[in-house]
């Protein structure tokens, strides 16, 4: 049996072999082209939020100005289908608040008439999630040049870099470098798309969001910078995709305390108790007539002097 | 149960006295997890992760149950049950998540220490064969449960790792795609197929513990081995295994879940793929497909096959990741080395120490992304894989001249008590303890 195991495992061996070698002839015949994706794609910019690290809390004030950002702009083409207006409790606005922020908010949420039974629109109350722009994906596609702008709702958590990634790619909108062209004359990015360096493939639907200084009047007074918009968003969109991050923190506080207490006294009660059974060893050991005979037995078979 | 030294259980309680006539259930379970079984006394850390595993056993089980009440098995439901009910309205819903998420990953990494400290102290070997292979078995039962439980969220890796592993089966030919059909009960994933990745989801994790039960049972008749691979000769080489496994394994036990604990509360996606927070599109394929972390190795060796010889590459790849688990099976008779530790086998250790190094560069391979060189070295990096095992361990267990083996546990455990034995203020390293003494 082990003959016909060999067998199988040289068969695969070899094959595996036959795979690297023509593949790499492959790679010298014809080495892989280089790709303007790959040499001009940009790591995330760094981005300090209060949530970072174990210990992060949210900035409340700041993330009631990424709400901001997010209702005065991305909300015009970007859903928030999982967060309910009653989660903004989570920002600090008070129920009142909330009940005139969803009662205002600009789309309605489709509901019947009572009287006909026809469809018709209501406005939102606090227990309704945020009503999506579009009322689905075509109407959504076409307002946007066949592009679908994604749900925020989980999005710092559904992009490699999470907020960082956010915030570098609405603020790394730029012109397509020279260089790029020259060296990738075909990756022009095509018309209706936009160039930047944050983007997997380099070339984006959405146009720049945030444009000018000054696009949102923050409500506390904040100067409304694009880079501060950016961060704000952001923020916001942690808070979107985590609204239960200050609890999870502080229950994992606990639990590491408590965990920490209950292992180092676990460790010190199995140290006493084996205390016990050493000395126990140490007794019927090297005192053991029997063991030391063994001892030298053994030693003697291994050409040690005892 | 195991030796004859074995304290029987001799109920003190009346109440218990009365219950061990009737239905002996405390008699089981003292002798074999309490007083009445002798475990060897020179057991290192390594021999902690078979309880690890259990625990993580009954998190998941205990925490899924809880999610299942939550959940919703439907392609239209699944992604917001779970990433807006359970993750937002349930009390603690985001703690249940994200302990069973990161319980599984767990899961698989004291599995994995388990696995591997079977190989190194040849914990596979007479008479042990049959936990080994039981062991195995609740090792691929555990690969199926976490794939179909990785499915349910119902996000973009959820969708395509299913497209991707069910696709597996349509590499065989004729009898291939209408398996794949059948089982996933359609052409795609789709309500069919999320439904019965549901039920069975919920099923195997009992059938695990069922086989779990056998796997401990079929350890209890040799009784556990040790590190120096040395047979118990008599009672003084073993000790009770409660109080003095059960506080070596409840503080380690402690230690470990705080390990857990720091992953799920402060970086609970860590080890998760962004991918699975988009909600499943079956028109979108992402840029990368890659299976959750504990899948990597096997899927290195998978996508290293990339040249059709006599068969399509596609089909020696999946011959290749199944025989790579199957192949295990057949260690007890492919390594015929009297000598169980690796410790006594200085050749074997080396290739052991190479087959982890191994493993952690395939498990690399299978996790980045495709490039040539990424492919050619996971080409290696599998051939070895299949010639460790296959052709390697073999040579090795009838060439290598393995070292002396101490006589019995007892004297091996005094090794280091030379150390401990002298007075104070005048220790002396381990090495020049044993320098002394030669």
């Amino acid at each position: 049996m082990r003959f016909i195991l060999g067998f199988i495992g040289a068969v695969f061996a070899a094959i595996l072999l036959i795979s690297f070698f023509s593949n790499l002839a492959t790679y010298f015949q014809s080495p892989p082209a280089p790709m303007a994706a790959e040499e001009f794609h940009r790591e995330v910019k760094e981005l300090r939020l209060a949530s970072d690290g174990p210990f992060g809390k949210f900035d409340k004030r700041q993330l009631q100005r990424g709400f901001q950002v997010y209702s005065e702009v991305c909300s015009a083409c970007h859903s928030l289908k999982f967060a309910a207006f009653h989660d903004l409790k989570g920002l600090g606005y008070t129920d009142a608040e909330i009940k005139k922020i969803a009662s205002d908010w600009k789309t309605q949420v489709p509901s019947i008439n009572p009287d006909t039974g026809e469809p018709a629109t209501r406005k939102a109350l606090p227990s309704d999630n945020f009503p999506p722009p579009f009322a689905n994906e075509t109407a959504a596609r076409a307002a946007n040049n066949n592009a679908l702008p994604p749900d925020l709702s989980l999005m710092t958590k559904a992009r490699e870099g999470g907020a960082a990634y956010v915030y570098s790619l609405i603020t790394g909108y730029q012109n397509q470098p020279a260089e790029l062209l020259k060296k990738f004359p075909d990756a022009k990015t095509p018309e209706g798309l936009h160039y930047n360096p944050y983007f997997a493939n380099l070339n984006i639907a959405m146009p720049p969001p945030l444009t000018a200084n000054g696009q949102v009047t923050y409500a506390d007074g904040t100067p409304a910078t694009v880079d501060q918009m950016a961060k704000d968003v952001a923020a916001f969109l942690v808070w979107t995709a985590e609204p239960n991050l200050e609890s999870r923190h502080a229950a994992g506080l606990a639990v590491g305390i408590f965990l920490l207490i209950a292992s180092i006294l676990g460790y010190m009660a199995y140290q006493q108790l084996w205390y016990e059974a050493k000395r126990a060893v140490r007794v019927t050991g090297p005192l053991d007539p029997e063991n030391q005979a063994k001892s030298r037995r053994a030693k003697a078979k291994q050409g040690v002097a005892g | 149960m195991s030796f004859k030294w074995a304290k029987p259980y001799e109920p003190k309680n009346p109440f218990m006295r009365w219950m061990d006539e009737r239905l002996p259930l405390p008699r089981l379970a003292y002798g074999a997890i309490g007083g009445g079984y002798p475990v060897p006394r020179n057991l290192n850390y390594f021999w902690n992760f078979g309880v690890l595993a259990g625990i993580f056993l009954t998190i998941q089980i205990v925490s899924g149950i809880v999610l299942a009440m939550h959940y919703y098995a439907t392609t239209g439901g699944a992604f917001q049950s779970v990433n807006q009910l359970i993750m937002r309205d349930v009390n603690a819903g985001w703690l249940l998540r994200y302990a069973h998420m990161n319980g599984a990953s767990f899961f698989f990494i004291v599995t994995y220490i388990h696995i591997f400290r079977g190989l190194y102290y040849g914990s596979y070997k007479a008479p042990r064969e049959l936990v080994w292979m039981l062991g195995l078995v609740i090792y691929l039962l555990m690969m199926a449960t976490a794939f179909m439980g990785y499915v349910l969220p119902w996000g973009q890796m959820s969708y395509w790792g299913a497209q991707v592993i069910t696709g597996f089966f349509s590499a065989f030919p004729l009898v291939g795609e209408p398996l794949r059909v059948w089982l996933l009960g359609g052409y795609a994933p789709d309500q069919a197929a999320l439904t019965r990745f549901f039920s069975l989801h919920y099923l195997l994790p009992f059938v695990i513990a069922a086989v779990v039960i056998l796997h401990i049972w079929a350890l209890h008749i040799p009784g556990s081995g040790n590190p120096t691979g040395v047979d118990v000769k008599d009672e003084r080489d073993t000790l009770p295994f409660h109080p003095f496994y059960t506080a070596k394994d409840g503080w380690f036990a402690a230690a470990f879940l705080l390990l857990y604990a720091l992953v799920t509360y402060f970086a609970p996606n860590y080890l998760g793929h962004p991918d699975n927070y988009i909600e499943a599109n079956p028109l979108a394929t992402p840029a990368h497909i890659v299976p959750e972390w504990y899948f990597w190795p096997f899927y290195a060796i998978l996508r290293s096959f990339t040249v059709d010889f006599i068969l399509p590459a596609k089909l020696w790849g999946v011959l290749a990741m199944f025989g790579s688990i199957l192949l295990l099976f057949f260690l007890p008779w492919i390594d015929r080395s009297p000598v169980r530790s690796g410790s006594y086998r200085p050749v074997f250790k080396r290739f052991f120490w190479l087959l982890v190094a191994d493993v952690l560069i395939l498990g690399y391979i299978g996790g980045a992304e495709i490039n040539a060189w990424r492919v050619a070295v996971g080409q290696i990096a599998a051939a070895y894989y299949f010639l460790h095992f296959l052709v390697i361990l073999p040579l090795v267990s009838s060439f290598e001249t393995p070292l002396p083996l101490p006589s019995s546990i007892s004297e091996s455990v005094l090794h280091g008590e030379a150390e401990e034995a002298a007075p104070m203020g005048q220790k002396k390293s381990r090495r020049g303890a044993t320098a002394t003494a030669a």
